[in-house]
């Protein structure tokens, strides 16, 4: 994003975690209400890209470890004459899919439950900010108005 | 009606192999489908979308290994190894080419092999500033607020409306729709808000506005407190409070109860059935004022459509769903998710069966409704034996059209006033006065 930008930017989805980064603007005069956000927003995005990431590639992992052990069980090699990858069918994988489902639910319960509050605390922050700019863009206004 | 007119334009078509030439086309791709049903536009694109979707990195330029599984058949000429499906039935040749052209493409970009890109997804892996537009923003609340699915909600609420048997009233039945879709939009937003980490996760869901950052999630929360108090308001002080409260009830089921709860137990798709249930008996308690056997009826078809349409849906999200850390009966209980299908299939042609029993259509309607739902409990019995891919989508695209024809058929043999005034006359003018669509 460029220097002169007084917005935040959000970028292309990541590779591992498919969440979208955000880079955040600081305010030269940041106000305490207004570091507490961003640093909120900040630890949310670190948080949820570090379990979205380990997640995505524990699910590539552990695919691939099961394909592979299908195929063996059942006498074939991961690549064909061609070179292509085998694969195995949407039937068969279902077995994987309700099996990871299940291995992963806790996790799934903690981070729900620790989603939910940080996203309403970040938007009631956000509400605050937005709140506190528009009373003070009302102060300057009527300062402005009496000059 | 218009609906059935497009769904009619049945055909097998096949896309053809030269998917360079078609990924060039595909480049307008959304605009063309404004010419479609919207209807047929936002299930395919939204059902296609997941067909490819990967949990490897889309930069990879290796082919990732496990694509294969979500493929349809063009890409099946390309990779060896996948079990052969049957060609896809889809009604409109051109919404099957644009939505295989996206496949190809998705397809096409995991292998780096084609250099067309799209430009969307040329815009997709720029940095963009998070300054929201002002002439964006219409275009951004109808993504936020689901506006299509909001349609399809604010249509089932007027076809109970249009069941109630009461004189029909123009302004109540405005005010109806109007409150309604308020509402829908209001509990649309506050879902994709709760859900923005797990929609990026999911190939169908990754376009949305808060996904991308077009909007800030307090904007969200505010559109959405803009939509349903003036929507529910509108529905207590302008129709009656019955409507209101069914109204606030709903979207209360559904953000606080069925979004989390996707995430907690499979009994979510339960619930979701209950809130696809309750528009139409809130179009029909706005007619009446009361909530009486024919509402619960209406409620009770569309409520065992739910699970038809969702079950068949979600047989081909299953990857998605697993890796997204959603419980759905696809994945958990796949036994059980086919069985329900079927059985609400079935339940369909008994509940069609009790409309005329309790005065709200002829004996005409059971008998017409009959080759439609025997068709659809058909489709629900092969998804239940074959329960694979070919049979879920059939199922799926034939709860389509289903519903809107069983709505229809249901509004033309609707037992007119007049008729149930004269009891006498039932047997002998029913036929001739109940095939007039009425609109009294």
């Amino acid at each position: 994003p460029p220097a002169h930008s007084c917005n935040d930017w959000i970028g292309p989805p990541d590779k591992h975690s498919n969440l979208r980064p955000v880079i955040f603007y600081v305010p030269p005069e940041e106000s305490p209400l207004e570091r507490r956000l961003r640093e909120a927003r900040q630890e949310a995005q670190a948080c949820n890209q570090r379990f979205w990431a380990r997640h995505n590639r524990a699910f590539c992992q552990e695919k691939e470890e099961f394909i592979y052990s299908r195929l063996k069980a059942k006498g074939l090699e991961m690549r064909d004459e061609t070179g292509q990858k085998a694969t195995l069918n949407a039937e068969e994988m279902a077995d994987f899919y309700k099996d990871f489902l299940s291995k992963n639910f806790r996790k799934h319960m903690q981070y729900n439950r620790d989603w939910y509050k940080r996203n309403f605390t970040i938007t009631f922050l956000m509400g605050q900010v937005a709140l506190a700019r528009a009373l003070r863009w009302l102060r300057w206004k009527k300062k402005n108005v009496g000059n | 009606g218009l609906f059935v007119w497009h769904l009619r334009n049945t055909g097998i078509r096949q896309v053809p192999c030269q998917f360079v030439h078609l990924c060039r086309v595909a480049n307008d791709r959304l605009v063309t489908f404004q010419y479609f049903n919207f209807l047929k536009r936002m299930y395919v694109t939204q059902y296609n979308k997941d067909l490819s979707q990967r949990a490897k990195p889309k930069s990879d330029s290796v082919a990732s290994p496990f694509r294969e599984l979500q493929q349809l058949d063009q890409e099946k000429k390309v990779i060896h190894k996948i079990r052969p499906i049957s060609p896809v039935h889809q009604p409109l040749s051109e919404t099957l080419s644009r939505n295989e052209l996206r496949e190809v493409k998705s397809a096409a970009e995991t292998e780096g092999s084609v250099a067309p890109v799209r430009a969307e997804s040329k815009e997709d892996r720029q940095w963009k500033e998070m300054k929201l537009r002002l002439d964006d923003l219409p275009g951004i609340l109808a993504r936020l607020s689901k506006i299509k699915l909001t349609a399809l909600v604010v249509s089932t609420a007027s076809a109970g409306f249009a069941m109630a048997p009461v004189p029909f009233d123009l302004t109540c039945f405005l005010l109806a729709s109007l409150g309604t879709g308020l509402a829908s939009c209001a509990a649309n937003s506050i879902n994709q808000f709760f859900e923005v980490p797990f929609d990026s996760n999911m190939n169908r869901t990754k376009n949305r506005p808060l996904v991308r950052g077009q909007i800030s999630p307090l904007l969200a929360v505010c559109f959405a407190a803009s939509c349903g108090v003036p929507g529910i308001a509108l529905l207590t002080l302008g129709v009656n409070p019955l409507t209101g409260a069914l109204g606030a009830f709903n979207i209360f089921l559904y953000t606080c109860c069925y979004t989390p709860m996707k995430r907690m137990s499979i009994a979510n798709t339960w619930v979701g059935a209950v809130v696809g249930a309750i528009p139409p008996v809130m179009g029909w308690t706005a007619a009446t004022g009361t909530l009486d056997a024919g509402a619960l009826l209406l409620g009770g078809i569309l409520y065992s459509w739910q699970f038809p349409h969702f079950n068949a849906l979600s047989w081909g999200l299953r990857e998605d769903y697993s890796r997204g850390g959603y419980c759905m009966m696809s994945v958990t209980h796949p036994g059980l998710c086919r069985r329900v299908a079927l059985r609400h299939c079935l339940a369909l042609i008994g509940l069609s069966t009790l409309a005329p029993v309790l005065d709200m259509t002829t004996w005409t309607f059971p008998v017409i409704s009959l080759p439609i739902n025997l068709y659809i409990s058909y489709l629900a019995f092969r998804f239940y034996r074959d329960a694979d891919r070919s049979s879920s989508r059939k199922l799926f695209f034939c709860s389509l059209w289903h519903l809107p024809m069983l709505l229809l058929v249901m509004f033309t043999c609707k037992k007119s006033l007049l008729d149930k005034e004269d009891k006498g006359d039932l047997l002998g003018g029913d036929h001739g006065r109940a095939m007039e669509i009425r609109l009294p």
